[in-house]
């Protein structure tokens, strides 16, 4: 144990998800030896993030103003628009540089084991975007697993009937990797997901 | 015995730090464990998708000091993968593992309650009877082997040869008349003949059940569990239940997907080989059409 502001700056930082009392420990120490200048950055950066960042009021990723970045540009295609669970999915997303639409951040899968039920998630705010019309095509990239599969399932129902084109994200081989030592559900939905080679 | 092996149902999933993940397993021989898969969210995970809820798997573990941590997994069902392309099914079959998690103590073996969530989540994979039937035989039948067995014909008090008509929750079942505590319900006939056929596995009598009858049993079966556990099951709240009447084709949803590589519905298909066939549009969820 050490004395005051020490401890408590450990304690605090001990409250970080996946930071352990020695992790937290370490980053105390390696904060108490760092340049003020550094450490000012760091505390400035944490109180603006909390002061500016909120959701996307169209579709609920992180944004600095009323709309985020994504759904502010004009270029991108009104068209289509790829479901995801979280904030960090769109990123992951757009790191691939192939889609080019909007995104609708659910907030989590249903879970009925952990209480998240269709209500709990962002599904009313998605059906009030289609309302204008402008979209035709759905791409629902949830996590592939069972929760996310079963949101999937659920978000089908309902826009099915509605006219759109419903899609959702292959699940197969990783690049990379060898076909041996996939399991069978992957190997099964790379077959149930396999397209043709253009000649 | 640093390594073990053992047949293991998957009952939930927790995130753990990074890439892992807690694993709740209903197991053969040690009844309830909790494991580490480590990595398994990670997509290049040699068994992540093996780890998944309402997978039945052959595990092998090595003992750990609080937690065992998972270094195989083969796939003996995957039943997991059938119930979530048919949201009734999966909110039935989340029900069933959440049961199963709070029926069993970690390290008790509990073969009996094992082999039934075995054959509760084949038979909803299969899709050959009403998810909801399935769910509410597989309640009474867990209770039963937990010693909390209902009675739906003679008195639940003093034994006295039925059939009665009062149903008391603290009673155990059905009561005569003077055993009937005050309070008791008064359930129709026929939702008792439902009741003790879904305990005793007559699926004739059971699939033939009005819905009115099925909806009150279902009733009476959630109360009664409820009543002897501690806390309430979530999932129950979420459980979506069909209505057989407003479909012909109802309750037979999940099985289209139960062998793997058939067409397969539910937001998958749209690939470029083979259009896939849409199981959703046998299901008539009763509350979606309130909201519809």
């Amino acid at each position: 144990m050490y004395e005051g502001v020490v401890q408590d700056l450990i304690d605090e930082l001990g409250r970080l998800p996946g930071v352990g009392p020695k992790s937290a420990q370490r980053i105390a120490f390696h904060l108490l030896q760092a340049d003020p200048a550094d450490v000012r950055r760091l505390v400035s950066a944490l109180v603006e993030v909390k002061e500016k960042v909120r959701f996307c009021e169209v579709c609920g990723n992180v944004a600095e103003g009323e709309k985020c970045r994504i759904c502010a540009d004009s270029r991108r295609d009104g068209s289509a628009i790829c479901v995801v669970e979280e904030p960090k999915d769109v990123v992951a997303i757009e790191r691939t540089r192939e889609f080019r639409g909007r995104y609708h951040v659910l907030g989590g899968a249903i879970s009925p084991i952990e209480g998240v039920g269709p209500d709990d998630l962002r599904i009313k705010e998605l059906m009030t975007r289609l309302a204008s019309g402008e979209v035709t095509e759905i791409i629902i990239a949830t996590d592939p697993n069972l929760e996310g599969e079963a949101t999937a399932s659920y978000l089908a129902r309902f826009l099915r009937p509605m006219g759109l084109r419903v899609t959702r994200l292959a699940s197969g081989l990783p690049v990379g990797g060898d076909l041996e030592y996939a399991d069978e559900v992957t190997l099964g939905r790379a077959f149930e997901g396999r397209r043709l080679l253009d000649a | 015995m640093p390594l073990y092996r053992d047949e293991a149902i998957v009952l939930r999933t927790q995130k753990l730090g990074e890439a892992d993940r807690i694993v709740t397993l209903l197991s053969r021989t040690q009844g309830k464990v909790r494991v580490v898969g480590k990595g398994v969210r990670r997509t290049k995970s040699r068994f992540g998708a093996r780890l998944e809820p309402a997978m039945m798997v052959d595990l092998q573990c090595y003992e750990g000091r609080s937690l065992d941590t998972v270094t195989q997994a083969e796939t003996l069902a995957s039943w997991g993968d059938v119930l979530a392309r048919d949201y009734t099914t999966y909110t039935a079959a989340t029900a069933m593992l959440e049961t199963a998690d709070r029926l069993t103590e970690e390290r008790e073996p509990s073969l009996q309650q094992y082999l039934l969530l075995a054959g509760a989540l084949r038979s909803m994979a299969e899709g050959t009877h009403d998810p909801g039937l399935v769910l509410d035989a597989y309640l009474l039948r867990a209770l039963a082997i937990a010693g909390w067995a209902p009675s739906f014909h003679d008195c639940a008090r003093c034994g006295a040869e039925g059939p009665h008509r009062a149903f008391n929750l603290a009673a155990g079942g059905t009561v005569c008349p003077s055993c009937r505590p005050p309070g008791s319900a008064a359930p129709a006939p026929e939702t008792l003949r439902l009741l003790a056929a879904l305990l005793a596995g007559d699926w004739e009598v059971a699939d033939a059940s009005e819905v009115r009858h099925r909806r009150e049993g279902t009733g009476l079966a959630t109360a009664f569990l409820q009543w002897h556990l501690e806390r309430g099951v979530r999932s129950l709240r979420l459980v979506e239940r069909r209505d057989p009447t407003a479909d012909p084709g109802a309750g037979q949803g999940a099985g289209q997907g139960a062998g793997r590589g058939a067409g397969h519905g539910a937001g998958r298909g749209a690939g470029p080989v083979g259009p896939g066939v849409p199981a959703q549009g046998q299901v008539t969820p009763l509350r979606v059409e309130a909201q519809a």
